[in-house]
């Protein structure tokens, strides 16, 4: 059995599909792209995908994680393009290797996400981090299931900046200010999410966006406590793979069965 | 925003988005969907919208929409978008933030389109209809429409009788959608290209004139001192007195949907469906769509095989359903779905038989449905609980078929069975309803008999019955709600009094009044359309959904609505009509003979039980000649064959 780690993206408009919505996509694109998927056992056999910390509904993602287990072995990038091309655009395929070391999971510690605050104007939004960089704990509220639930949206914040707007990956001209935040957030339970740190700048600082925030994952993966940057969780695969000789994927294809 | 200046087509996407982060399941209004279709919008001259008026979940999988939609976006120069009711929270903020009605694929205003059409399953959408166009900008009356308003065009098979919401549209096209578009795109295209002469009226009474599209507006209705209607007449010359359902002869020749479309929010089916036959001939006296589709036209097992094939590439899905109105009664029924499960033993894709009747299900074809995916439940539909009442609406299945083919299913490790039935048919009593007890309660003693167990069960699905347009029963009275709900309750107590069979009992019901305004609707003329309006402006939408539906707006509206009239919901329901009566829809010909229709109700009366045409001589109904239609079924003595090896997914070069 192969697996093999997938990298992919929520773009655009598909922004807007729940996690479940995408599991179902992706289910049926392994079935179009005819993928040699392994199936779980029992009384209704489901395909062996495991999904990693999805991002929430209505956030953009350049940077989610999921793994699938295969029943006989193929090349990551050629299976990376099959998928690609059978998901919607928007759910796009970006990065694939083979699974050489456990823990996936395990190594997507933090996240980096970008915060597009349109009709906001940048100096504004820079005080107002500069309010929640500065205080130590900052509470907010967020209604769940089971009620209103009250916690600290700071700690979990590893920077927080407002970036200029040239640099940010405007992807629409606006003739309205528009300020562009860059958070890096730890992973913690329970989660704090971008969502929770706006809510956060509104305590500090009153800040309130006239229109709903644009909300972009640009990467996911292994905190450096150090210089506090998020690392490329599939790096390690891909440098086992590199260590070792080229075995697997490459041999199956050249004597897979005419 | 200059809103003013933008163009009238243009996509309101950039405002809807804004207001997406606050609604439920924003998913369903963004479009996408694999499959889905975005054409040009310059370089096409006829663009129709098309609308199924309920929540995109159960709207999308539609195969009428879907259907159509194909067909239309695969001609040359025409364009065809889909657009869905919007639940209320969405619908509140696109009204404060004056966001129109739009659809999915390009999120162009509904109002910029030519023809806007809506496809009716169950008279429950038409004020979802209303909302529609309210958001949408185009008037809601046909009459106060303008030259730049889109032609509203219902279908589907409530359209069979327009008549409640004659007001709103601009015409109805009933019976198969897939030929008339085309031809209605033909006459849309021919007028617009000479300058859209003569306006609005020149084009619907071009679309008249063909006697396949009814303009409710160049029809008079006259009435008697007593409420009933005296006659329906043309009101210009030119027009037809009757307007005839189209009916499509060779469904191998359109084998639609082609690439279904996937959505990515979770809908109502989800799976590869293909129709295997339209029409039936059972002659089931309640079934307004055995009525009004016939004659029986199978598409060939070759057909199906190559339509399920293309589909599952197309889509990914886990299951292929195989609809029709009576799916085994399809003449190879068999070898298709002995074919189909050969095929896809190893990709574990199930297959499943929507509707099957008991007398036509054996067990070597439930097991090669349940071959490759789930065994899950049985369903059937004996419809009534004694065989009197089976007799009257002829649904000819004894007791004796039942408990056999539900001992084979037990037997062979079925451990659920639902059985639907009807409420408040004609002639019945109490003692009709009380004997689905004894069914049930038979079953389960068979059950347990012959699996060894005590662990079966089986579930009783029970609502009232609705009187419906071109069927023998469209002269019957319906039953009052309260009688409905009384035979209910005591169905129910009969069944969980029970000590040995009651806890393998399921009991599930719908009360007898959402029935009541669907019979209003159904049975309606056009003096209904004042309530459907009342209700809307009261803020009535998604009446096919429990938590939405108002029995007491309903009610409340139609008594101030009908009070002018001097008739009300009881004289449209509970009053059964005579010989003489002249009923709404006469003026709209399914092609079945009304005096036939009223011989096969004085049988029903009678309990006598007429057979089924495809086995046995023709008994007159009227359609096949009306119509210049034949029956066509099998068996063609062909059989599927296995596909060719596929090639796996990045297995890089073959040999």
């Amino acid at each position: 059995m192969q697996r093999i780690r997938l990298r992919y993206t929520k773009r655009g408009r598909l922004r807007f599909t729940s996690h479940r919505d995408f599991q179902r996509a992706f289910e049926r694109a392994l079935r179009r792209a005819e993928v040699p998927m392994a199936y779980s056992a029992g009384f209704t056999p489901h395909p062996k995908v495991s999904y990693a910390n999805a991002a929430p509904t209505g956030t953009g993602s350049e940077a989610e994680y999921l793994e699938i287990a295969l029943t006989s072995a193929r090349d990551p990038e050629q299976l990376r393009t099959l998928l690609d091309a059978s998901l919607p655009a928007g759910l796009d395929v970006i990065d694939a290797v083979e699974a050489r070391t456990p823990g996936l999971a395990d190594r997507l510690t933090a996240s980096v996400w970008e915060l597009r605050l349109d009709g906001v104007d940048p100096a504004g939004a820079r005080r107002a981090v500069d309010a929640f960089n500065g205080a130590p704990a900052v509470e907010v509220q967020r209604r769940t299931k089971n009620g209103v639930r009250t916690f600290d949206a700071r700690s979990a914040v590893v920077s927080l900046e407002s970036v200029p707007t040239q640099d940010a990956q405007a992807d629409r001209p606006s003739d309205r200010p528009c300020a562009i935040l860059r958070l890096v957030v730890r992973h913690v339970t329970p989660a704090v999410r971008p969502d929770d740190v706006l809510s956060g700048l509104r305590a500090v600082a009153d800040l309130a966006p006239p229109v709903p925030v644009a909300v972009t994952r640009l990467a996911q993966g292994l905190l450096d406590e150090e210089t506090g940057t998020v690392t490329d969780p599939l790096a390690p695969d891909r440098e086992a793979g590199a260590k070792e000789p080229q075995t697997a994927p490459a041999t199956a294809a050249a004597t897979a069965p005419a | 925003m200059p809103a003013e200046v933008a163009a009238a087509a243009e996509s309101v996407f950039p405002q809807l988005e804004a207001l997406l982060p606050h609604v439920q399941k924003p998913i369903q209004y963004v479009g996408g969907e694999l499959n889905s279709t975005v054409k040009d919008w310059d370089s096409c001259d006829v663009r129709w919208a098309l609308m199924y008026p309920d929540a995109y979940e159960v709207g999308l999988p539609n195969q009428g929409v879907m259907i159509l939609y194909e067909v239309l976006n695969e001609q040359q120069g025409v364009l065809a978008e889909r657009t869905y009711s919007v639940w209320p929270d969405l619908e509140a903020l696109m009204r404060e933030h004056q966001v129109p009605q739009f659809t999915v694929d390009s999120h162009r205003p509904v109002k910029a389109f030519d023809v806007f059409g809506l496809s009716f399953s169950t008279e429950l959408g038409y004020t979802n209809m209303l909302a529609a166009l309210d958001l949408a900008g185009i008037p809601l009356e046909a009459r106060d429409r303008g030259l730049d308003d889109p032609i509203v065009m219902a279908g589907g098979h409530a359209a069979f009788n327009p008549e409640p919401i004659a007001d709103f549209i601009d015409c109805a096209v009933i019976g198969d959608g897939e030929q008339a578009v085309l031809e209605v795109t033909a006459i849309v295209r021919a007028w617009k290209a000479e300058g859209r002469p003569g306006g609005r009226e020149e084009l619907l009474f071009r679309l008249a004139r063909t006697g396949g599209v009814y303009v409710p507006g160049f029809y008079d209705v006259e009435y008697l001192p007593d409420g009933r209607i005296a006659r329906v007449v043309p009101n210009r010359s030119g027009v037809p007195w009757r307007v005839s359902k189209h009916t499509v002869m060779d469904l191998d020749e359109w084998p639609y949907p082609k690439q279904p479309l996937v959505p990515l929010a979770e809908t109502v089916h989800e799976r590869m469906s293909v129709e295997i036959f339209r029409g039936c001939t059972r002659g089931c006296r309640f079934c307004q769509a055995g009525m009004i589709t016939r004659p029986v036209r199978e598409r060939s097992i070759t057909g199906i095989g190559d339509m399920v094939d293309k589909g599952l590439k197309a889509t990914g899905f886990e299951e292929v359903g195989l609809l029709s109105l009576s799916s085994a009664d399809h003449t190879e029924i068999g070898d298709i779905a002995k074919g189909l499960a050969d095929r896809y033993t190893e990709d574990k894709i199930g297959l499943s038989l929507p509707s099957t009747r008991v007398d036509a299900f054996n067990i070597d074809l439930a097991n090669e449905l349940t071959r490759n995916g789930r065994r899950s439940g049985l369903t059937f539909a004996p419809e009534g609980g004694s065989e009197r009442i089976r007799k009257v609406i002829n649904k000819m299945v004894s007791e004796d078929d039942l408990i056999r083919t539900v001992a084979t299913a037990y037997g062979n490790g079925w451990r659920q069975v639902k059985l639907y039935f009807m409420c408040g048919l004609p002639t019945e009593t109490d003692e009709d309803v009380l004997q689905i007890a004894d069914m049930a309660m038979n079953v389960i003693q068979k059950g347990r008999e012959v699996s060894g167990s005590g662990d079966i069960r089986c579930t009783v699905s029970i609502g009232g019955f609705v009187p419906k347009p071109h069927t023998p029963f469209q002269w019957a009275p319906q039953l009052s709600a309260e009688e409905t709900d009384a035979r209910l309750q005591k169905l129910r107590d009969k069944i969980r009094g029970d000590k040995k069979y009651g806890r393998s009992i399921g009991f599930r019901y719908h009360d007898g009044k959402p029935g009541i305004v669907e019979g209003l609707l159904s049975r309606g003329d056009r003096r209904v359309g004042a309530v459907i309006r009342a209700v809307y402006d009261d803020g009535g939408r998604f009446d096919g959904w429990r938590e939405h539906f108002s029995y007491d707006r309903w009610m409340a509206c139609a008594d101030k609505a009908l009070a002018p009239y001097g008739v009300d919901v009881d004289w449209y329901t509970t009053r059964e009509r005579s010989y003489e009566e002249v009923l709404p829809w006469d003026h709209l010909d399914s092609g079945l003979d009304k005096d036939w229709l009223w011989e096969d109700w004085q049988d029903a009366l009678d309990e006598t039980e007429v057979d089924d045409c495809r086995w046995t001589p023709c008994f007159d109904c009227g359609v096949c000649p009306q119509m210049d239609t034949s029956i066509q079924i099998g068996p063609t003595g062909k059989k599927l064959l296995p596909l060719t090896v596929k090639q796996p997914a990045g297995s890089g070069h073959t040999h």
